[in-house]
């Protein structure tokens, strides 16, 4: 049987993971952390310290403010030192919790052995509250909080399948992997408590097969846990696999429709990181207060690749220095992959639940091509996984006000992989633009479902008021 | 071979007489009537299509104004009160007066004050900046100078100041019809009164950040010390979220806050005399 992978689109960058052999390695606490109250995606966090008080690792100090956000603790054991705006990776203003680190003292109530527990409990719910309260996102990339991916909305089909994900499909990140090879058993153990919540679907974890290794550590790790209805999928290696559209249509040959949730075909992804916070939050009730972290790059000596264990509020320059420091070649700091990856702006700020990797890239590699002419080789529609035409999205962004037109040739589909800007030859900014036209088409049906909202509540209300006097 | 030509030529020339009858009768019997005064309207508007009215273009602000009672929710900013009064005339309305706006730039972060702290190489579009990064400098409030403004002006008004970094508006070609208002993703571009004689105030900044936040970014930013707002005789200094802004209907334009803001970042133009800064700080003294 030939190796599955998605069907449309994609693209093959140079498979390079200079880190790949480093074994994760534990980051000593910096001197004070940076805590941000915006580190998943929806409403920030609300800190529930104030200045002055004493936390202890692993103490919540932010609670979840709204429906889509999460909980936030304490990295380290210390006392706060203040509650302010600090600017993120992009240099944007977001509120920190600033912590002085005084010690690695553990609130009570957490097992911090290192001792394997592999019994599953069998309360759902309870194990879905732990999630919640110990702040678990997904890891994979967008950080959506997993208790309310666990946990689908009342009415919307029976999950069939739980997708683990480790296809990590970038160059150079290799947390996941590294995590796959050290702790396989975790991970499974997560994905098993997952499988249990979600109401036993299959389970397949998927790796791509530039990662033998991880499969094989990872097989033989289910062999001893022996749990069923689970299985290790090999993936034929292609980006953006790790997508979660991608992923559910190469294993599961089901297409999720456009603006739908994986659940509508009955599928849950989960990052293999994301199971083994699971692990941690359920098995040892151990908040997520820390994840692994690539630091890597093509300008960097052999003995300088790491892969670190770092506290939640790091600072990334405290972690660069610690790994040596950022090399005088880097022409450009990523954090988060090189195709989908951001340029961190401001490297002084502080890690999130969402930090992958510091990837150090000399000029040559990230310099753009001059801007040329576009001459509908189609190599952009050609590598669209979604199967859009990303040079006429950019042709409508660039026409200016076309926000319909741009909306029957679907923009709102596009997941931002920049396979497209990958592979056009004339250099055109194809995904920067795309970005934008999605931003405007997305904010104005959310408007228009809004105001089709309130006018069918008012409708209603017309109507019971109608009926009120009927009578 | 005389004939053959003869033949094209009637043949060509009744064919085109019967395809002429053809169109006039087609042209008669779907005719659409629009009322002329529309047309004349037009006549008198610039022509710019640039949409400040509030309208998709000059015809279509024509258009509208014939089902308008009045011309109180019209207003041609380019054309200004001459073109609105011949517009009353020709309705036969009132003519309504406004006082003539301009935008002004509400960044002062020259390229000097506030310096570069990253290299952007992404897409040349303030829009795509702004979507991906605060900007290269640590302000996360100031022009991020790839020029959407300046793209977004139909009357070349507006250029960049290769020196500072930051667009210049041009007050003769200004019309005030707001396109890099709504161009600009940071929302630093304003328009306001002009001014009597085009003297006017304002503050050149945005930045919310705390004073020494605010002052590290940019020597240029408004850093929260309240003096100005302290020193205003005419209350016309609004200061809220570390930010002073000037509620100009209340400016007597006596430029004692330019001269003691200590960051410049008040800016006064087109006053004939430049300004006297320790004349007005003599003042405030003796007024003490």
């Amino acid at each position: 049987m030939s190796k599955l992978t998605f069907s449309i689109g994609g693209v093959h960058p140079r498979d390079c993971k200079p880190a790949k052999d480093k074994a994760i390695e534990q980051l000593p606490l910096p001197e004070t952390m940076y805590v941000s109250m915006a580190q998943h995606l929806g409403a920030p966090a609300k800190p529930i310290v104030a200045v002055g008080d004493k936390v202890k690792t692993g103490q919540l100090i932010a609670e979840s403010a709204g429906f889509i956000s999460a909980m936030v603790h304490s990295p380290a054991s210390g006392t706060v030192k203040a509650i302010s705006p600090m600017p993120d990776i992009a240099g944007r203003m977001v509120p920190h919790i600033i912590i002085d680190v005084e010690g690695d003292e553990w609130v009570e109530g957490v097992d911090t052995g290192e001792d394997i527990v592999s019994e599953i409990p069998e309360d759902s719910l309870m194990m879905l509250e732990r999630i919640k309260a110990c702040g678990v996102v997904g890891l994979g990339g967008a950080t959506f909080p997993t208790h309310i991916k666990l946990n689908p909305a009342p009415g919307s089909p029976k999950a069939e399948a739980l997708l683990i994900n480790g296809s990590e499909c970038e160059p150079f990140l290799t947390s996941d992997y590294r995590l796959m090879i050290e702790r396989p058993k975790r991970i499974i153990i997560g994905a098993a408590i997952m499988q249990q919540i979600l109401g036993g679907p299959k389970c397949s974890i998927c790796i791509e097969d530039n990662k033998p290794e991880a499969v094989t550590s990872m097989r033989n790790a289910l062999a001893q846990l022996g749990y069923p209805d689970m299985e290790v999928v090999q993936l034929k290696k292609k980006y953006p696999q790790g997508s979660e559209k991608q992923l559910i249509q190469a294993v599961m040959r089901r297409e999720v429709g456009s603006g739908a949730l994986p659940i509508s075909v009955g599928a849950v992804v989960q990052n293999v990181t994301t199971a083994y916070a699971v692990y941690e939050a359920v098995q040892k009730n151990k908040p997520l207060i820390s994840n692994i972290i690539t630091v890597t790059g093509d300008c960097l000596p052999v003995e300088a690749h790491h892969n670190y264990e770092f506290r939640i509020g790091m600072p990334l320059s405290y972690i660069a220095e610690y790994a040596g420091g950022v090399p005088k070649a880097a022409a450009k700091i990523v954090s988060g992959g090189p195709m989908m990856g951001k340029a961190i702006a401001n490297l002084d700020a502080a890690s999130v639940k969402g930090s992958s990797s510091l990837l150090y890239f000399k000029y040559e590699t990230t310099k753009r091509l001059v801007e040329q002419a576009c001459i509908r080789c189609g190599h952009c529609s050609d590598a669209c996984p979604m199967g859009l035409e990303p040079f006429l999205l950019n042709r409508l962004y660039k026409a200016g006000d076309r926000l319909d037109e741009l909306e029957k040739h679907a923009v709102q589909d596009c997941i931002e992989c920049g396979c497209c800007l990958y592979s056009c030859p004339a250099g055109i900014p194809l995904l920067d633009n795309i970005r934008i036209a999605k931003q405007q088409v997305m904010s104005a049906m959310r408007a228009r479902a809004a105001a089709a909202k309130a006018s069918a509540e008012a409708k209603a209300a017309s109507e019971t008021k109608a009926e009120a006097k009927k009578q | 071979m005389t004939s053959a030509v003869i033949w094209t030529i009637v043949i060509l020339a009744g064919l085109g007489l019967v395809l002429a009858l053809l169109l006039y009768l087609f042209a008669q019997k779907f005719k659409v009537s629009e009322d002329s005064r529309i047309e004349e309207i037009e006549g008198v508007l610039p022509g710019a299509n640039c949409g400040g009215c509030g309208y998709a273009g000059c015809h279509d602000f024509a258009a509208s104004l014939l089902e308008a009672p009045d011309l109180s929710a019209h207003y041609c900013p380019v054309g200004g009160d001459a073109v609105m009064e011949q517009v009353a005339a020709i309705l036969g309305y009132e003519p309504v007066k406004k006082v003539p706006k301009i935008a002004v730039i509400r960044c002062n972060g020259t390229c000097e004050a506030r310096p570069k702290i990253n290299i952007y190489d992404g897409a040349q579009s303030c829009v795509v900046k702004a979507g991906l990064y605060a900007g290269d400098t640590a302000c996360s409030y100031g022009c991020l100078g790839c020029g959407d403004c300046v793209e977004a002006c139909l009357f070349g008004a507006l250029s960049m100041d290769p020196i500072t970094g930051l667009p210049l508006v041009d007050e003769e070609k200004c019309t005030a019809c707001g396109a890099c208002v709504k161009a600009c993703p940071k929302g630093l571009i304003e328009l306001r009164d002009k001014g009597p004689r085009g003297m006017r105030m304002f503050v050149a900044c945005r930045n919310t950040d705390k004073g020494p936040v605010a002052k590290k970014a940019c020597s240029n930013a408004c850093i929260a010390c309240a003096i100005c707002f302290k020193t205003c005789q005419h209350d016309a200094i609004i200061f809220e979220n570390n930010l002073a802004t000037i509620d100009y209907s209340k400016c007597k334009l006596c430029r004692e806050c330019e001269a003691v803001c200590p960051t410049g970042a008040i800016h006064g133009i087109n006053f004939p005399k430049p300004l006297d800064k320790a004349g007005i700080k003599e003042r405030i003294a003796k007024r003490k």
